[in-house]
Order: C-alpha cells, then sequence, then structure tokens
C-alpha cells in the first residue's frame, strides 16, 4: 500500500464529499419534486468513483451506469452541469434529455449513463478496440453492478475483450443487491473474482469502502493495462446505504446489515485515517456545501428547452 | 367492488397459481420484492419459491426458459420488467416462441405468457419510455393483447394462459393505479375481439391500452362540443380485429387512430392500411393519426408531454377529419 500523503488523502476526501453532498441535495429536491423519473443514489459506494478516476488520463474513457452521478462528478463533467441535467434543464450535461441516469459529457470522455442493466459493457469493449486499432494508449474503464453479471452482456463481453487484448478496465460495483435480489439468489458461483478469471484475465477483489485501496489497485490496473497487457477486472466490494431507487421499501435487507455497512462509511474512515482536526474539517465542509449551493442555483436559473426543439438531436442533419 | 388494474393483475395471478399446479410466476424481482410493480405483492409468502420464482437478470436465459418449460408441458408466466428489458430476450420470443409450432410443422407447441410493462410519462428518460408492443404485432405466432380496463387486466390472463400458443400481454406502467368498480363474479374474457368502449357517429378513435383513458376524456370533451366520437378498443393488438374496426369506420366515417407507438411504420399505420385496402369507399375525409413524435422520449415534463399523444391532440385530430 502506498503511503498516504496529506495531500492525495484531501483530495480524495473532498471528492467523496463533494459527492455525499451533492446526492443528499438530490434527495431533497426530489422530494421538493425538482428532481422526476428515478433516482439512483450511491451514497456509501462514493470511495470507487473517487478512488478511481485521478487514476484516469484525460484520454482515458468512463462507462456508467444510472447511478452515475458519483462518477460524473469525479471524472470532473461540472457539478452544475450534473445539476442542471438533474432538473432537465437546456445547461444540463446532456442539455436536459437524458436526466439523472444519462449523463453524458464528450470533453470528459464520458459515455454515460447507461440505464439497461449490463448495456454499457459491450460499449466499452467498443471504445478499447477503437483505441486499439489506432494504436492509442487509452484505456476504458467500464462501471457496472453485481447484478449486471447475470446478463449475457458481461459474458460476451469479457470474453471479447481477453480474447482481442482490449484495453478496458472491468469494475464491478459489488454493493450485494441488485434491486431486491440478494447475489446468493442471483449467482450460482458467487465468487466473482472466479468467474472473470474464467475468461482468462486478471481479476481482483478491492475493499471498495477503502478509498485509498481503490486508488491503489486501479493504479496498478491501468499500468498493466496501458502497457498492453489486455482487459483486467476488479470487484469492489461496496454496499449502498439507500434504497435502490426512491420508490424501495427495502424488505429484502434488515436494518441490522445497513447499519453493521454503515458503520464502515468510506468518508468516515478516511476522516479517522487523516485526522484533520476542527478547523480544517470544518473549512472543508463549506467548501462542498458551498459549491453544492451553487450548483442548486445554477439549475434554478436554467432555462428549459423550447418546446419547437421537440424533434432535435435524432439525425446529425434534421430530417424534413 | 372498488380496485385497481394493479390489483387485478395480481388476482389473476393468484387465481391462475392456485387453480393449475402447471402455472408458475417466474421474473426479476417478483417474489421477495413482491414485483417492481407491485403485481405480485404477497404471492411468495403464500404460493412459495417453486411457483413464484426469483430470477437473475437473465432476460434471455429465463424467458427462454419460459419458452422451453412450456414446451414441456408446463403453463410458464414469464414478467419482463418493462419491455425495454425485453430487447435482451427478443431473440428467444421471435426465433423461439413464435417460430417453434411453424418450424416443426406443428408438431410442438408453446403455450407460454409474456407479461412485460410498456409506456412512457414517468418522466424516465429513452432507454425506461420506449411502447414496444407494435412491434411485437408485427410478428407472426405470437398473440398480442393490451389490457386497457381493470376487466381485461383481470380476464386476459387465464384466457392467454388457456391459449396454445405464446401470448404477450402489454400492461401500460400508467394504469396500474387506474381505480374503478369490477364485478364480483368478474372473470375470464375472450382475448380475440375489439370491444367498442364509447358508441358515437361522428368520428371513430382506434386506440388500446394506455392510450384509452386520454381518448375517452377526448371523447368526453368532444362530445360537449356536439361531437358524437365512437372509441374502439383494440384490446388485442395481434390479430388485429379488422371486422371490428371496419365496422366502427363504416358507421362513423371518419378514423383518428391513437397509439403511443412512434408513428412511422407503426401499427397505427397498419390500422389506417387495413382501413384503406378494405373501407376505402367508407371514409368521408383522411384518416389521421395521433403517435409519438420521432423522437426518442426525452426527460423534461414538456418536452415528455409534447412527445406523447396527449387530450388535446386527440380532441384537434377529432375536430380535423370532420372539419378539414
Ligand atoms: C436489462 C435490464 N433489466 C432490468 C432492469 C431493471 N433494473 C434496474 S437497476 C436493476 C438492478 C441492478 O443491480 P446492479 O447491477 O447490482 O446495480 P446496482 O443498482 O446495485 O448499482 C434492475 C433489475 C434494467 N434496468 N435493465
Ligand atoms: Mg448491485
Amino acid at each position: 500500500m502506498s503511503e498516504l500523503t496529506r495531500e492525495r488523502g484531501l483530495r480524495l476526501l473532498r471528492e467523496m464529499l463533494r459527492i455525499r453532498r451533492f446526492e443528499e441535495r438530490c434527495a431533497e429536491l426530489y422530494q421538493a419534486e425538482k428532481i422526476r423519473g428515478f433516482l439512483h443514489l450511491y451514497i456509501g459506494e462514493e470511495a470507487i468513483a473517487a478512488g478511481v478516476m485521478p487514476e484516469l488520463g484525460p484520454d482515458d474513457a468512463v462507462v456508467a451506469t444510472y447511478r452515475e452521478h458519483g462518477h460524473a462528478l469525479a471524472r470532473g463533467v461540472a457539478m452544475n452541469a450534473v445539476m442542471a441535467e438533474m432538473y432537465g434543464k437546456w445547461e444540463g450535461a446532456s442539455r436536459g434529455r437524458g436526466g439523472s441516469m444519462h449523463i453524458f459529457d464528450a470533453a470528459t470522455r464520458f459515455y454515460g449513463g447507461n440505464a439497461i442493466v449490463g448495456g454499457g459493457l459491450p460499449l466499452a469493449v467498443g471504445l478499447a478496440l477503437a483505441d486499439a486499432l489506432q494504436q492509442r494508449p487509452r484505456v476504458t474503464a467500464c462501471f457496472f453492478g453485481d447484478g449486471a453479471v447475470a446478463e449475457g452482456e458481461f459474458h460476451e463481453s469479457l470474453n471479447l475483450a481477453a480474447l482481442w487484448k482490449l484495453p478496458v478496465l472491468f469494475l464491478c460495483e459489488n454493493n450485494l443487491y441488485a434491486m431486491g435480489t440478494a447475489l446468493e439468489r442471483a449467482q450460482s458461483q458467487v465468487d466473482l473474482v472466479a468467474k472473470a478469471a474464467s475468461y482468462a484475465l486478471p481479476a481482483a477483489r478491492v475493499d471498495g469502502m477503502d478509498v485509498v485501496d481503490v486508488g491503489d489497485a486501479t493504479r496498478s490496473a491501468v499500468a498493466a493495462i496501458r502497457r498492453g497487457e489486455g482487459p483486467r477486472f476488479v470487484e469492489l466490494a461496496t454496499y449502498r446505504f439507500r434504497a435502490h431507487s426512491m420508490f424501495d421499501a427495502e424488505l429484502y435487507r434488515t436494518k441490522a446489515e445497513v447499519a453493521t455497512w454503515r458503520a464502515r462509511d468510506p468518508i468516515a474512515l478516511l476522516r479517522q485515517r487523516l485526522d484533520l482536526g476542527e478547523a480544517a474539517t470544518a473549512a472543508l465542509d463549506a467548501e462542498v456545501v458551498g459549491e453544492v449551493d451553487a450548483a442548486v442555483a445554477f439549475a434554478e436559473a436554467g432555462s428549459w428547452e423550447p418546446v419547437e426543439r421537440l424533434t432535435t438531436d435524432v439525425y446529425a442533419r434534421r430530417p424534413p | 367492488m372498488k380496485t385497481t388494474y394493479r390489483e387485478c393483475v395480481r388476482q389473476a395471478l393468484r387465481e391462475a397459481l392456485l387453480r393449475d399446479p402447471r402455472v408458475f410466476l417466474m421474473g426479476e424481482d417478483v417474489g421477495r420484492y413482491g414485483g417492481c410493480y407491485a403485481c405480485s405483492k404477497g404471492l411468495l409468502d403464500e404460493l412459495g419459491p417453486e411457483r413464484v420464482r426469483d430470477t437473475p437478470l437473465s432476460e434471455s436465459a429465463f424467458v427462454g426458459a419460459g419458452i422451453g418449460a412450456a414446451l414441456g408441458g408446463m403453463r410458464p408466466i414469464v414478467e419482463i420488467m418493462t419491455c425495454n428489458f425485453s430487447l435482451l430476450a427478443l431473440d428467444q420470443i421471435l426465433n423461439n416462441a413464435a417460430t417453434l409450432r411453424h418450424m416443426s410443422g406443428g408438431q410442438f407447441e408453446v403455450p407460454v405468457v409474456i407479461r412485460m410493462a410498456t409506456g412512457a410519462g414517468r418522466q424516465l428518460a429513452a432507454q425506461h419510455s420506449h411502447s414496444l408492443e407494435g412491434w411485437y404485432a408485427h410478428i407472426p405466432g405470437l398473440r398480442v393483447v393490451a389490457p386497457g380496463t381493470l376487466e381485461d387486466a383481470r380476464g386476459m390472463l387465464p384466457t392467454a394462459l388457456a391459449d396454445p400458443d405464446p401470448v404477450l400481454i402489454f400492461e401500460n406502467a400508467l394504469l396500474y393505479n387506474l381505480a374503478g368498480e369490477l364485478s364480483e363474479g368478474a372473470g375470464a374474457v375472450d382475448i380475440d375481439h375489439a370491444c367498442v368502449r364509447r358508441p358515437g357517429r361522428d368520428v371513430s378513435l382506434v386506440t388500446y391500452g394506455g392510450s384509452l383513458p386520454k381518448t375517452l376524456a377526448a371523447a368526453e370533451l368532444l362530445a360537449a362540443e356536439g361531437i358524437s366520437a365512437e372509441v374502439l378498443d383494440l384490446r388485442v393488438l395481434r390479430p388485429l380485429d379488422g371486422a371490428a374496426i371496419l365496422a366502427t369506420v363504416d358507421k362513423t366515417k371518419r378514423l383518428v387512430v391513437v397509439d403511443e407507438g412512434w408513428r412511422s411504420v407503426s401499427l397505427a399505420a397498419e390500422i389506417v392500411a387495413r382501413v384503406a385496402e378494405e373501407g376505402f369507399f367508407s371514409l368521408d375525409a383522411p384518416p389521421v393519426r395521433v403517435c409519438s413524435e420521432e423522437v426518442p422520449i426525452p426527460y423534461p415534463k414538456h418536452l415528455e408531454d409534447a412527445a406523447l399523444p396527449q387530450v388535446p391532440k386527440i380532441v384537434r385530430a377529432a375536430r380535423q377529419v370532420l372539419h378539414g
């Protein structure tokens, strides 16, 4: 394990806090009916996005799921643009067309925001294929949940990437549930590392609540992929603290189980380790809340795309 | 008795499971979670995990397994959370369920029932807002039904289960909360015929599923303007009840089709084509279609509303076929 400098620790903590406070505000805005549709919170899992993203370069690509606010923020998509997207405003990252589940950003090579479970994996393989064919030393980081492992697209994609030695980093966020279905009720083999390894690519499991471990594991995987060694699979053991979406009575898990995991809150763990002191902690919190406030103000001030533009962005050339 | 569409679906499932040991329900989160639209709430506790089977996120595998189990003598009810995810199982539905009877020269049959939610209107954005029933209605070998009323939500399932061929049931997600009266003895209904939900003289509004309540509301507004609209609920999208469509057009001489599917190359297009082919001389005016705009469904409410058929659009379309 690499030594944790105060500077790196602070950077990781700030990133996790940005995601946490952003999403807490989103939950409130959902109650206030400013945000509509489905809203899937990442709270509890922040160490993954915050740990992975600093290890990617600006030319690398990211493919994520419908639980992707954290990934977008950590990747560097402006919080203003993400919040405006949550509102459906024209100033949003996807011009409002996508909403919570479909954040896209070409500038940071952030390829969404996919709401079909498993749907992002083949895309990631293709992005990596394009890089391989053009001899670009880029990596595509592909996030997906434990539920996606049951889809054919997971198996087909891992096989193809390994077969063709493509530069994909497969990042499985194993939060133990796919909606209400626990992993052991969905998988005959619950050892996801063993499953991935059967496609002959190096696979490892990491504590997804430890942002430093996540970062270190990502760093070595990315280095190997960039050296041309082909794809890697990393399972990140994590837990979502909130419901699957805003319509979930959580009948499938016990309060005690949730409490056990909350005791390993990735933000609290890092705070403990850094021992920042009260003044520095308060300053950081204030800074992050300020950014969230500003993002809400930005979204509130945003505009609604005129209805006359309804059928734009369906084709490059607007059909007659 | 007062009830809801959701409860009708649940009662139909429960009754089917209790009545026939060959019937089982399978799909994502149908058991412990109670169904993503709560249509199977309580059924796991009552009937156990053999009969109410949670599946992994493996649409192709569990839909295919339902088809296989039907071949093997069972009467599976397969639930796909929404039609958006049915695309992962499209190969099984199209290349196996719909073809096995024919390819085997009639030796085998696939009495499977596949239920799925469909439709937009809840700001869920493009990937969660498709209306794909028209696509499935394109496929010979399938029967495709779209319950738009409490009676049909309650009664189409048992008839579908009795059918020796694969039946797809499309439940528009906006209908689950529909509340109303259902008679105590409500039970199986036919899955062959369209049904006139409101008789009228001046114009025929042909629709189905989630667009039915909107179309009935439009007919009410039209009545206030002195326009008598007849509302035909297709109920069955394949095979289409062509006779009922021709009969209503023959009566009113004017046709508006309301369909949440996209307009081009659509179910609505098929209906207009049939009338053009077989009822051309009944028509006093060109037919009009009220469909979804040619755009993936956008997230913001004002754009989503603009993309979908709405009551004012239906009213305008009816005026247009009447007054030009
Ligand atoms: C193909 C497909 N099937 C079903 C769904 C409905 N659905 C949305 S999220 C989800 C659970 C996915 O679980 P997992 O992959 O573990 O990700 P998590 O939500 O836990 O982050 C389901 C079943 C979907 N979006 N896509
Ligand atoms: Mg999960």
